[in-house]
């Protein structure tokens, strides 16, 4: 899972901006665009191995995370089929976690270097899992909604320009369409359900829907006016990190969703969504920036709990991890001897 | 002994192994985002999902045996504790990492021989999943063993943890080798597996794996038993409150 309202905050310094005349930048760019891949080992401005550096270690930092809230039902989960499909998904969201470190280690930086960034709060995570998983629906609403926009952002990032991280994608791309599906299919069973079933459809449904189309980031256009517009966002695009604005893809995301969650028996939680027919898409109502922003700063419901359960682990495994490094200390010595 | 065999003596049987696979995968499943490394997450999940795949065979083929429309779920979810047969071992918590590998390596050490006596079992379902499940505990032995001599030759705060882990466990070991009247019902039959047999072959690789591990055997003591007539201990009330959770507060409803 992953965001593109990760962006880098406005008024970041650590990226530095770059002199894009030089013999080397101009042949990089050429290069970008005529749609080669960069490799590690090439040369890159220092400010596309930054933000790379930095957007795909969020990326893992939400997937290590995102393993909380769906955890949260694993122990309770209401069949063992579901018992089984769930801990598939949460396993493979730590799967995607690795092969994103391991991206991110390919520019230079290493993985306990990027955790250390996650536990001391420097480095973000999605804010999409800094909401609760309160009811079993939660756990379809996350799989259909959240793993649906994920996609949306992600598959234009199988072709992103920095080879490593478009190569990752592609799998954790298949991975999260199943995990899409199975999301959408939890919320069908509901569907056809109790009336306490369908209400709880309904609950965790009106509680992710938003939360969702935060997902995309900032507008494209609008943000400036409203203080959270991505700056970098178009330097993104120009060495394609980026492929697709943060507004088209939600608008594609709008248009997919809609119809599926009136098929669920659904009520959108938006009294502005109608269907344009001039446009051929969905208008819909504002979105609550205020909400983002401060669920974005820490103020969201889980922020703490996430952060601080992601620390505890970290320390309760201290002495494990020290006793394997010990280990194998020991056994290369006497490997050696 | 009978040549009839009952067939609810057989449904029995496959709930007993089922609650051994489904209480132990819960543990495991409480690691979720836990574990010392975001490997072992991974692979603690891994365990836990082969475990509930083989509580699904058993539990559906125990539901079909009975004939009295109890599936997978109904087993698994709406009995009373002292319907559940699992080994006390399975349900002991997770006190801290140490202690899962601890449960997880002396369990480990008695399904693997388990599971491969059970594939040569006369009962063919049975016979099957014990071909299946034994290739997947081979793994899971390996895993739990490694974690084993790790903690136990790494530093001497996981050398004392990995000690008293042990220590505490060991009590919960005796009763995996106890056949009951069931046992023997299904010895007798070729269709159960002898689990006072099974012992030799878990004694040399746990004293094996403890040699490697600088750990000392403990003595085998006063061991304690009840888990397979059902008498638990006060950890699993807890425990089934939240496996039962959804089916308790929301009876016969679809998933």
């Amino acid at each position: 899972m992953y965001t593109q309202g990760l962006d880098i905050p406005k008024g970041d310094k650590s990226i530095p901006v770059e002199k894009a005349d030089s013999a080397e930048a101009l042949r990089f760019q050429a290069r970008i665009d005529a749609d080669e891949k960069i490799e590690p080992k090439d040369w890159m401005p220092e400010g596309y191995r930054k933000t790379l550096i930095r957007q795909i270690s969020q990326h893992a930092h939400s997937e290590v995370i995102g393993m909380q809230p769906e955890g949260n039902w694993i122990t309770r989960a209401p069949t063992l089929r579901r018992k089984a499909i769930l801990m598939a998904k949460v396993q493979d969201e730590g799967g995607h976690g690795l092969y994103l470190y391991s991206a991110a280690e390919t520019l230079g930086v290493s993985r306990d270097e990027l955790v250390e960034q996650l536990l001391d709060g420097s480095a973000k995570y999605s804010s999409i899992f800094n909401y609760p998983t309160l009811t079993w629906a939660d756990i379809g609403a996350i799989g259909w909604l959240v793993d649906g926009a994920a996609i949306m952002n992600q598959i234009p990032l199988c072709r992103c320009s920095y080879g490593p991280y478009a190569r990752a994608m592609i799998r954790i791309c298949k991975e999260e369409s199943f995990h899409q599906r199975q999301g959408y299919e939890l919320m069908l069973a509901l569907s056809r359900g109790s009336a306490e079933q369908k209400a709880m459809m309904q609950d965790a449904f009106d509680r992710w829907w938003w939360p969702a189309l935060m997902m995309f980031g900032p507008h494209d256009t609008k943000g400036d006016a409203e203080g959270i517009k991505s700056q970098h966002s178009e330097q993104s695009m120009k060495w394609r990190i980026k492929r697709v604005s943060n507004d088209e893809l939600r608008q594609k995301f709008v248009d997919v969703t809609v119809p599926q969650a009136e098929y669920l028996g659904l009520k959108v939680p938006d009294p502005h969504l109608k269907w344009n027919a001039e446009t051929g898409h969905y208008d819909f109502g504002p979105i609550d920036w205020n909400e983002f922003k401060n669920v974005l700063i820490g103020n969201g419901p889980c922020n703490k709990k996430r952060l601080k359960m992601r620390r505890e682990a970290h320390e309760r495994g201290a002495w494990v991890r020290e006793a394997a490094m010990a280990y194998a200390a020991k056994k290369a010595k006497r490997n050696a001897a | 002994m009978s040549a009839v065999i009952d067939k609810a003596d057989i449904a029995s049987y496959a709930i007993r192994w089922g609650d051994d696979a489904l209480i132990l995968s819960h543990r495991l499943a409480e690691w979720c985002a836990d574990a010392p490394e975001l490997e072992e997450d991974m692979a603690l999940m891994n365990l836990a999902l082969d475990l509930v795949g083989q509580a699904r065979t058993l539990y559906t083929y125990a539901g079909e045996l009975e004939g009295r429309g109890r599936d997978e779920d109904a087993i698994a979810f709406t009995r009373e504790e002292r319907d559940y047969k699992n080994a006390l071992l399975v349900e002991q918590p997770n006190e801290d990492f140490a202690y899962a590998v601890a449960r997880q390596f002396l369990y480990d050490a008695f399904s693997l021989p388990f599971y491969q006596a059970l594939a040569s079992s006369k009962d063919a379902t049975l016979a099957a999943l014990g071909e299946k499940a034994a290739k997947e505990v081979r793994y899971h032995l390996k895993h739990s063993a490694d974690w084993l001599i790790r903690l136990g030759d790494g530093t001497d705060e996981s050398h004392r943890r990995m000690q008293a882990a042990i220590d505490e466990l060991w009590t919960y070991t005796g009763e995996l080798f106890v056949n009951d009247d069931l046992d023997r019902r299904l010895i007798a039959a070729g269709i159960g597996v002898d689990l006072a047999a099974l012992k030799s072959a878990w004694n040399d690789t746990v004293s094996t794996v403890l040699k490697e591990a600088t750990l000392q055997r403990p003595a085998d003591g006063w061991m304690a038993t009840g888990g397979r007539e059902g008498r638990h201990s006060e950890y699993m009330g807890y425990l089934l409150a939240e496996l039962q959770y959804m089916q308790r507060a929301y009876p016969n409803m679809k998933w």
